[in-house]
Parts: C-alpha cells; sequence; structure tokens
C-alpha cells in the first residue's frame, strides 16, 4: 500500500516536472518566435488571416494553381487521406477521374505529361507545395484564366521554389498559397 | 533517385553512426550507480524527485525491479485514463473536445504507456490540449523511461551486477537523457517551424472566399519527445506527414536521427557495462546490416512506382508519391518508414498503406524481427535475447555447454526464452484470425491487402511499434480493446520474462574463459546472430507475408 502510494506520488511530481518542460518550450518559442509558434500565419491588408505558409489550401478556379489531391479538402481541422493501397480500384477510379477533369480544364496540356505529385494525395492530405514541373504544367492553363504571360508565370513560380534543406535535404517544392497570392494581387492590379 | 537523395540518405546514416558510440558512453555513465561527474549536475534535482515522492534508492531483486515497473506503469495508466475520461470538464481545452468513449480511452492508455503509440483517435479532434501535456508526452516521458530503465537493469543482470532500483533508473532516464534532449530539440523544431502555442485553431479566410480552420497546439515539445523517445504518436492525426510536425527536409533528418540515437546507442552501453567494448560492435554492425538491406528493398520498391498507375498511362517511368509529402519525395520518406519502424517508434512521415507492395513489406519485417535496433530500451533486450539463442543454438552444434558473458546458459534460461519467443507471434497471427472472421468490415483495402492491413496493426502493436496501415477502421470496441491487451501483453511479458533470465544468470558464478569458449565478439558471430534473427523470423511470419504482400505484388504486375 506504502508503495502504491509513491507510486502515486513519484507520477505526480513527473508530471509537474514534464508540464513544466513544456512550459519553459512555450516561453521560449512565443518570446523569440511567435510567427513560428503560432502557425506561421499569413495575413492580408486588412490583417486577417488568409491561411498558413506550412498549410496547404483548395484551389479549383482554373485561375489559380492548383495543389495535391486531397481527400479531406485541405480541411486544416483534421488531416488524413484515404489510405489506398496501390492495389485498390478506387484508387485506379479517382486516377481516371483526375485524369478526366485534367483534359477538361487544361486542353493543350496531354494527361501523360503529368507530374505524378499532382495526380497522387498527399500524406497529410494538407501538402502547401507541388513540385516545380507541376507547377510548370498548368502555366498555359492560368495564363489563359488571368492574362498573365507565361514569362511572368514562370518567374513567380521560380521566386515561390523552395530548394532543398541546406541543399540536399528533401525535395524542392513550390508553395501553392503564396503563389497564389501573387497571381491574385497581379489579377487585381 | 537523385544524386541529392543519396547524399541525403548517407549523410544522415553517417550522422547516426558518428553519434551512436559517445552517446553510448554518456548513457552507461548515466546510469552508473558509482559517483561520477554527471551527480554534480543532475544530482539536485533527482533529490527534489526523490524525496517529493518518497522514494527509496535501495537496490532491488528482480522479481521487485519487474514489480515496480509493472505496477508504476498501471498507477500511470489510472491517472491518465482518468484524465482522458474526463478531458471535457477540464482546463485547456480551447476545441471544446469532449470525454474519450471507454474503449478508446483503455486503448490510448495502453498505447502510450507500453510505447506503441497506436492511435486510434485523431490529435485534432479527440484531445485537449491538457490532455495531450499532461496525460500523453508524460506517458511518452515515463513510458521511455521504463524500457530504457529496463535494458539498464537487464544489462546489469548479465555483467553479474546488482540489478538497481527501478525508481532511480526512471527518474535518470528523465532527468539525464530524455528532458535534456527532448528541450534542445524542441527548440530547434519550433525555430524550423513547429508550433508552440496554448491558441486555439486559427480560422483563415481563404483565396476562394471559403473558411479554413487551421489546429494547431504546443507541438514542438511534443514532438522531440515523440521521436527521441520511440514514441511515435503524433499530436495530429497523420503524424509526420503533416508540415506543422514537419515542416521540411531538415525537421525531417533531425527526427530521423532523434528516432535513431537511442537504439544506436545502447548496443555501446552494453558494450562498455559488460566490459567487452567489442561485442557491442558486432551487435551493433549486425543490426545496422539489417538496416541497410531493408532500406534498400524499400527504396528500390518505391522507386519503380505503381504499375498500376502506368497501365493507365500516367505517371509513366515516375516514382510513387500516393501518400507521401513533396517536401521529403519518394527517398526521405522511404528512409523515415525503414527508421520509424526498425527502431520500433512508429511515427510516419508517408502513409504505409500506400506503399507499394514489396515497399510495405519493409516496414513490417522490421517489426516482426524486431531487433533492426529496436525500441528505446526493449530492442537491446531483444537482441540480447537473440544473441543468446544463437550462443545456446551453437553450444548444442558443437556439443559443449553454451556460455554468454561467463556465464552457463541451462535449460531455465532456455525455456523463458523459448516462452517469450513463441508469444509474439501467438500475439499477432491468433487476434489476427479472429478480426479477419469476425470483423472483415472493419478493412477498408480490398483482396491481400486487407490481410496486410490486420497483421500490420497486431504487428505493430505487439512489437509496441504503433504506426498502422490506417486505412483500417480501427476505432470500434474490438480493435480497440483486442490491440490494447494484445500491446500490454506484447510489452510486459517480454520484458519481466527477460528481467527473470538477467536475475537468473547474475545469480550464476562465473565460469572461467577457456580456448574452448565460443567466442561472442567476433564476426564470426555476428553472422552466426543474422542467421538466427532472420531464421527464426522467417520460420514464424513466411506464410503471412507471402499471402499480404507477396500475393498483392503479384496480382499488380501485368
Amino acid at each position: 500500500m506504502r508503495t502504491i502510494w509513491m507510486m502515486l506520488r513519484a507520477s505526480v511530481v513527473l508530471m509537474a516536472l514534464i508540464l513544466l518542460y513544456q512550459l519553459a518550450v512555450l516561453g521560449i518559442a512565443q518570446a523569440a518566435m511567435p510567427d513560428k509558434a503560432n502557425g506561421s500565419l499569413i495575413y492580408n491588408e486588412s490583417h486577417e488571416v488568409v491561411g498558413s505558409r506550412l498549410i496547404g489550401q483548395s484551389f479549383t478556379d482554373p485561375s489559380f494553381f492548383h495543389g495535391r489531391v486531397s481527400s479531406i479538402e485541405y480541411d486544416a481541422g483534421a488531416s488524413g487521406t484515404p489510405n489506398y493501397a496501390p492495389s485498390n480500384p478506387d484508387l485506379l477510379q479517382r486516377l481516371a477521374d483526375t485524369a478526366e477533369a485534367w483534359k477538361r480544364e487544361n486542353p493543350n496540356v496531354p494527361v501523360n505529361e503529368l507530374p505524378i505529385d499532382l495526380i497522387t494525395n498527399s500524406g497529410s492530405g494538407l501538402d502547401p507545395e507541388i513540385s516545380p514541373d507541376a507547377a510548370r504544367v498548368q502555366i498555359p492553363r492560368v495564363s489563359e484564366a488571368t492574362g498573365i504571360s507565361a514569362e511572368e508565370l514562370e518567374r513567380m513560380i521560380r521566386d515561390h521554389t523552395r530548394g532543398r534543406d541546406l541543399g540536399f535535404l528533401g525535395e524542392p517544392g513550390v508553395n501553392v498559397l503564396q503563389l497564389n497570392i501573387e497571381v491574385q494581387q497581379r489579377t487585381a492590379q | 533517385m537523385t544524386i541529392y537523395s543519396w547524399v541525403a540518405i548517407l549523410v544522415t546514416l553517417g550522422l547516426a553512426v558518428l553519434i551512436a558510440k559517445p552517446a553510448g558512453l554518456y548513457l552507461a555513465k548515466a546510469f552508473d550507480y558509482e559517483k561520477n561527474g554527471l551527480d554534480r549536475w543532475f544530482g539536485p534535482v533527482e533529490r527534489v524527485i526523490f524525496h517529493a515522492s518518497g522514494i527509496r534508492q535501495g537496490n532491488q531483486t528482480w522479481k521487485m525491479y519487474a514489480l515496480s515497473a509493472v505496477l508504476s506503469n498501471l498507477a500511470m495508466m489510472l491517472i491518465v485514463y482518468l484524465i482522458f475520461r474526463l478531458q471535457g470538464f477540464l482546463p485547456l481545452n480551447p476545441s471544446g473536445v469532449s470525454n474519450m468513449e471507454p474503449t478508446l480511452a483503455f486503448n490510448t492508455v495502453v498505447a502510450f504507456m507500453t510505447n506503441t503509440d497506436l492511435q486510434h483517435y485523431s490529435g485534432e479532434s479527440g484531445l485537449s490540449y491538457f490532455s495531450q501535456m499532461i496525460g500523453i508526452v508524460f506517458m511518452m516521458f515515463t513510458s521511455t523511461a521504463t524500457g530504457v530503465a529496463a535494458a539498464m537493469a537487464f544489462i546489469r543482470g548479465l555483467a553479474g551486477k546488482p540489478i538497481g532500483n527501478f525508481f532511480v533508473d526512471l527518474v535518470r532516464a528523465i532527468t539525464r537523457v530524455l528532458l535534456p534532449m527532448s528541450f534542445v530539440s524542441a527548440l530547434i523544431f519550433a525555430a524550423l517551424g513547429v508550433p508552440q502555442t496554448l491558441a486555439s485553431s486559427a480560422i483563415a479566410h481563404t483565396l476562394q472566399g471559403t473558411e479554413q480552420q487551421i489546429a494547431r497546439g504546443p507541438i514542438a515539445s511534443f514532438l522531440s519527445i515523440k521521436q527521441f523517445g520511440n514514441n511515435g504518436g503524433g499530436f495530429v492525426g497523420v503524424n509526420s506527414a503533416h508540415p506543422f510536425e514537419n515542416p521540411g527536409g531538415f525537421s525531417n533528418m533531425l527526427q530521423i536521427l532523434l528516432m535513431m540515437l537511442i537504439g544506436t546507442s545502447l548496443p555501446f552501453a552494453y558494450g562498455k557495462m559488460v566490459g567487452n567494448a567489442k561485442q557491442g560492435r558486432v551487435l551493433f554492425v549486425s543490426m545496422l546490416m539489417m538496416f541497410i538491406v531493408m532500406l534498400g528493398v524499400l527504396l528500390s520498391a518505391e522507386s519503380a512506382g505503381n504499375p498500376a498507375f502506368h497501365a493507365l498511362g500516367i505517371g509513366h517511368d515516375q516514382v510513387s508519391m500516393e501518400g507521401k509529402e513533396v517536401r521529403f519525395g519518394m527517398a526521405q520518406s522511404a528512409l523515415f518508414a525503414t527508421v520509424t519502424t526498425a527502431t520500433e517508434t512508429g511515427a510516419v512521415n508517408t502513409m504505409h498503406d500506400t506503399l507499394t507492395p514489396i515497399g510495405g513489406m519493409v516496414p513490417l519485417a522490421n517489426m516482426m524481427l524486431n531487433t533492426v535496433f529496436g525500441g528505446a530500451g526493449v530492442g537491446i533486450m531483444n537482441v540480447l535475447m537473440y544473441a543468446m539463442i544463437a550462443v545456446f543454438l551453437s553450444g548444442l552444434m558443437v556439443g559443449r555447454t553454451p556460455e554468454f558473458l561467463g556465464k552457463k546458459l541451462e535449460g531455465k534460461e532456455m525455456k523463458l526464452i523459448a516462452v517469450n519467443l513463441l508469444v509474439t507471434p501467438f500475439l499477432i497471427l491468433a487476434p489476427t484470425a479472429l478480426a479477419l472472421l469476425a470483423y472483415p468490415d472493419t478493412i477498408s483495402n480490398p483482396g491481400f491487402h486487407g490481410l496486410t492491413q490486420a497483421i500490420y496493426e497486431f504487428t505493430s502493436s505487439a512489437n509496441n511499434n504503433g504506426s498502422g496501415f490506417e486505412g483500417l477502421g480501427d476505432n470500434t470496441p474490438f480493435w480497440n480493446i483486442a490491440t490494447g491487451v494484445v500491446m500490454f501483453l506484447g510489452r510486459y511479458f517480454s520484458i519481466v520474462v527477460l528481467l527473470a533470465v538477467a536475475g537468473s544468470l547474475a545469480a550464476k558464478k562465473p565460469v572461467p574463459v577457456t580456448s574452448g569458449t565460443f567466442r561472442t565478439d567476433t564476426a564470426l558471430f555476428g553472422g552466426v546472430f543474422l542467421i538466427i534473427v532472420i531464421l527464426v523470423g522467417a520460420l514464424t511470419y513466411f506464410p503471412a507475408i507471402v499471402l499480404g504482400p507477396v500475393a498483392e505484388h503479384l496480382t499488380l504486375r501485368p
């Protein structure tokens, strides 16, 4: 009995110590890097949150660059994928549907030129990025819908491309939200 | 694969190998009961903890040690169970999460206390910040500490020293190892963009004029212990695939290094503690070789892509990106998947359910073998158990009494080990059969892959990994209770039995080493060890592997 009491006491003491650690990290992070600690949010001129640099958004309008397939439609109150096995017939059906939609919206770019990341569901359903190739194949559509020249869009994609961390870690990606913010600003002018 | 992918893999693994030995020597020192320089730094804090908890510091017998571990873990589970069940009434709940359902709360406390971190809930909607910080993170620290403590007691027993005191080891693991490293890496993660806030979800007004709710929370301090302690349960549902829980290539590498740190350093700590550094090195190299083979298989399977895609004329010659994130790409996803299952962490940065069939077989095989580094503490125990089997079988073959570290391995020890060896496959295969017969509707993918989903879930539970083929509809009373029981037995049965082996060996008189003694610190022994691991694994799981991933692979080929 005395041992059980000691174990419960020890649990509470360790709980307090571990909470203290988390609060210390909280204090330092909030003081030293409040922007990142609060979710890397992006604000517009009227100080409204338009999104997060790290979280993807759903884009369906032809005048925007589109992100990756997301079964949760970029609902960042949750996260997830349908977890289709490579052999799942539903996966192949979704793929065929995506290809059909692509043909409708991008009549000038053949389906077999599609980069794989544009037709597959990301792991999180919130992937903020697409590969530079996946951005480039969308240039004809966006250019037609917005009137921005292809060369200009090419430059914007380059500007929003993140290289590999330390030059070799991971893969390069284009931040779709930040790219589209610039597209929107240009269209509004 | 590009040159960058190869460089990234080589640099990451190179760093892991470089830090393993110094970290191992530090571990050996941190748990040494002789006075040393570390006492000056950590002694004052530890004395406060001992005093406040009423911990007495004398040596325990192996039975008392094992009992203390199991009972204290039960006490912690009870406290956290109550927190989960009452979280709706408790503070720090800005998103208004309601109380957790009983079978799910049972599953979750067992999952985190056993270092498994199987998750049948989604963090964004299932747990309040209070439950995450006081419940989950607390158990992440103490479960890792329990595993490391058990390993230290086991090694002391093998070395013929007193087993030690569970509570002293538990506290030392937290103060000397887990807290300092978690603190530093949490700050690095925060600097890389991982949120650390108590504010509720942000509401964004998107460019297309809709509202987007963005879940966030105190993730940085959660993430570091999740990886360092080989826990693996995510703050959010999709774990380290979520951009908040793994924002880029650098955070990804750091997470991989944290996952590998304890598992790779323990062989060196072991070598130091038993006074045979060479043997520790032999075990380390053997495990590294298995790791490299596993990684190679996974990389080649994933870079071949999905043939079913190619048949549609899409994505020809491209790698498989379903369930993966752009910032990691195929190679960093494959490396992460290999590490997370080898070290029994269970965090994921890619969805294992969506891996190609042979690709998905690698995580499964890593968990089934449970000797490719293995989880915090329990990994090295399992490895040493296989080393003893190797010694025993070699002894039988040459007709000599087998010896390990100068102690005779006899019937008693081998019986305990044999029972332990049989329990894990039973815990995996029997409930899988039950699930397939009674609850086939919870399995989301048709065909052979469905079988793999069920086997994966129980393999992950029994070996305390915690990753899942997440398509499984697993938040049902059946899956919650079945996996809860499997996790509990998979963890504590093996810890208690192996401590019994150590206790039994510690009580024996050492036999002098002669020229006829089978050396256990040579490359030959490393080879025998590897053969035994693969033989035992293959004999046990081969039918399941053939019916699951291999059959699926064959059906995909045109």
